[in-house]
């Protein structure tokens, strides 16, 4: 026995670790949680290659910084100024997905829904990866000393990333969507159809189980469904590139991340998530008149306002509600320039609807009603005025025309809206309610 | 000048001094893990399986290849997300046959270099994707157009790297 084992010495070495890796496997595989019978032994590899990591992207970070905020400021400028024009016309975008936004949770909070919402996030900073392509993990720089803890949801602003693996006290490992390991509930904006979302051997994402009568075209945008209970419903996860045939019924949906995930820098894991009703939140709705207001530096602080011009498109929303007067200037994104420009008033009789295709005006306001009469004299055809002293319904247009507005809101570049007014404007009489009193 | 005979032929056996033996295997496992963060295409590399077949091919000896290739492996495997020991089995039958193949063949030439780092990076793949597939039960699909080409580009980048690790052999 001793002349054989000594003949094949080598082979017997060989087998003999082999045999233990082999049963070291076993064991893990054996037990579902793997994390912690190999924990210590992740934890000795990790400490040993993450300082050098954290060492090289700390110096990396530094002379990038230094180079980017002191030496090379070349364009920032005309970028700080096409910045802010795109600023200017995604919060007029705003407002309308605001809108809808709101209609939504209104019918929402109706049928009792129940969302799931981001409560806290934490930054992080990725500092290195797995190291093998078949594999794809990375590794950030917070760990359970910050509260990361495993199957924790990692996103970025453009949309998912992955699932937080394995923890450790200051770094904690990433497995992204595009593993192959991986799978994430997500779902197709459009029509709604669910499927589960997984990595391929090359690193690329596919969305399976989705039944192939169903019609998929590229393009389509893919969100998160919320059914893997890690990632909370809607978060961008990417676009279709690509649809065909897949195994048995099922079709093969390739899917381009979101998420740059090759090129990750910083990364927010969401260590809180909160089920809560749906909430109406009315406090931080923006109305077109506020951001209409910021757009007006030249209109005085305490202009008459005219509620439209000819051709105009703009509702006027007064309300008396509980004492307090609200002035709300709804431009419809999407409307037709000839309808009429009607202001509301939700208290006792104080509806005004102004319709300015023609000559008609017609005032029902009360006595606390805001008022409506015909305009400045050039304006002949502006048949009426809210005399708001708030800040944000001296937004109102003036002498434009509210058509111009409506395109504005709808995305379109962003011009003077609203030229200084010019003319002469009249005071109405009765004074009406002081809209000016106007709360919001 | 000791030298070993193996098949009649008179083959050098190379040492190499602690700090390269520990150093470089520590270094290919963290460029593994670094580089890739901000050059993507790098993880078509397996640096880790480079430097084991370096080592196995120049110590010429099966017991230190197979060691080597089941320490560097095991390392890898606890860096990744999958279970150890995947990487490790896979290095260790790289690491033996790379030290046996070296006992027995001249590779010291860039040609045979070649085909000695896309063979093995193919056995490679092999070992692991059958003791993934067929014992953790993993969900792994391989790509044969993908495995050449990682396999070409692993042969080629070996072969530069050899004649750079060359530096550091020493004559036993």
């Amino acid at each position: 026995m001793e002349s054989v084992l000594g003949r094949y010495r080598n082979l017997t070495i060989l087998v003999g670790v082999l045999f233990l890796q082999l049963l070291g496997l076993a064991v893990q595989v054996k037990r579902s949680a793997d994390a912690q019978n190999t924990r210590l032994i992740r934890i000795w590899a990790v400490d040993t290659i993450t300082p050098f990591e954290r060492a090289l992207v700390w110096a990396q970070n530094g002379s990038s910084n230094l180079w980017h905020n002191y030496f090379f400021l070349r364009g920032v400028r005309a970028e700080n100024r096409q910045l802010k024009q795109q600023i200017e016309q995604m919060r007029l975008e705003q407002v309308r997905l605001s809108e809808d936004a709101g209609q939504a949770r209104r019918l929402q909070q109706l049928l009792a829904f129940r969302e799931q919402v981001i409560a806290k996030t934490v930054p992080a900073q990725v500092i290195g990866s797995s190291g093998s392509d078949l594999s794809q993990s990375i590794y950030i720089d917070k760990g359970s000393n910050e509260g990361i803890k495993p199957d924790m949801a990692v996103i970025t602003a453009n949309g998912i990333v992955g699932k937080v693996l394995h923890v450790y006290d200051s770094t904690a490992q990433v497995l992204m969507i595009n593993d192959q390991t991986s799978g994430v509930g997500a779902m197709l904006e459009k029509s709604r159809l669910q499927g589960v979302l997984k990595g391929t051997p090359d690193g690329a994402v596919i969305l399976e189980r989705v039944m192939s009568d169903e019609k998929v075209a590229p393009g389509d945008t893919v969100l998160s469904s919320g059914g893997d209970q890690i990632f909370p419903k809607g978060l961008p996860v990417g676009t279709v590139t690509k649809v065909s045939a897949g195994r048995e019924m099922f079709l093969k949906i390739e899917v381009k991340p979101a998420a740059d995930l090759s090129r990750l820098e910083e990364v927010l894991v969401v260590t809180e998530k909160q089920e809560q009703n749906a909430v109406v939140d009315n406090a931080g709705r923006v109305r077109a008149a506020d951001i209409l207001a910021q757009r007006l530096p030249s209109v005085p602080d305490k202009p008459v306002v005219d509620a439209a011009a000819a051709g105009a498109s703009v509702n006027v929303k007064v309300g008396a509600g509980q004492g307090a007067n609200a002035a709300t200037l709804e431009t419809p994104a999407k409307g037709s320039a000839s309808k009429p420009v009607a202001i509301e008033h939700s208290g006792t009789p104080s509806i005004v609807k102004v319709s300015n295709g023609g000559s008609s005006a017609t005032a029902n306001a009360g006595a606390n009603a805001a008022t409506a009469g015909n305009a400045s004299p050039k304006a002949s055809q502006v048949p009426a005025k809210i005399v708001p002293k708030a800040a944000s319904s001296d937004a109102v247009p003036t002498s434009s025309s509210a058509g111009a507005a409506k395109s504005n809101v709808a995305g379109a570049p962003a011009k003077p809206l609203i030229e200084t007014p010019k003319a002469p404007v009249t005071q109405p009489s009765p004074p009406p309610p002081s809209v000016a009193d106007d709360p919001h | 000048m000791p030298i070993t005979y193996t098949s009649g032929e008179q083959i050098e056996v190379y040492r190499f001094s602690i700090p390269v033996t520990v150093g470089v295997p520590l270094l290919a496992l963290f460029l593994q893990a670094f580089v890739p963060r901000r050059f993507p295409f790098f993880s078509i590399f397996d640096l880790p399986l480079l430097v084991t077949i370096f080592f196995a091919m120049a110590r010429r000896n099966p017991v230190s290849g197979l060691f080597t290739g089941a320490a560097i492996g095991l390392v890898q495997d606890m860096l990744g997300a999958y279970p150890i020991g995947i990487y490790g089995i896979a290095k260790t039958v790289v690491g033996y046959g790379a030290s046996s193949l070296g006992a027995k063949l001249d590779v010291e030439n860039a040609g045979a270099r070649l085909l000695v780092t896309l063979g093995f990076y193919l056995v490679h793949a092999a070992v692991y994707f059958a003791v993934a597939r067929g014992m953790v039960n993993m969900t792994l699909n391989w790509s044969w157009s993908r495995g050449i080409l990682a396999g070409l580009a692993n042969a080629v980048l070996g072969v530069g790297l050899y004649f750079l690790l060359d530096k550091f052999k020493q004559r036993t």
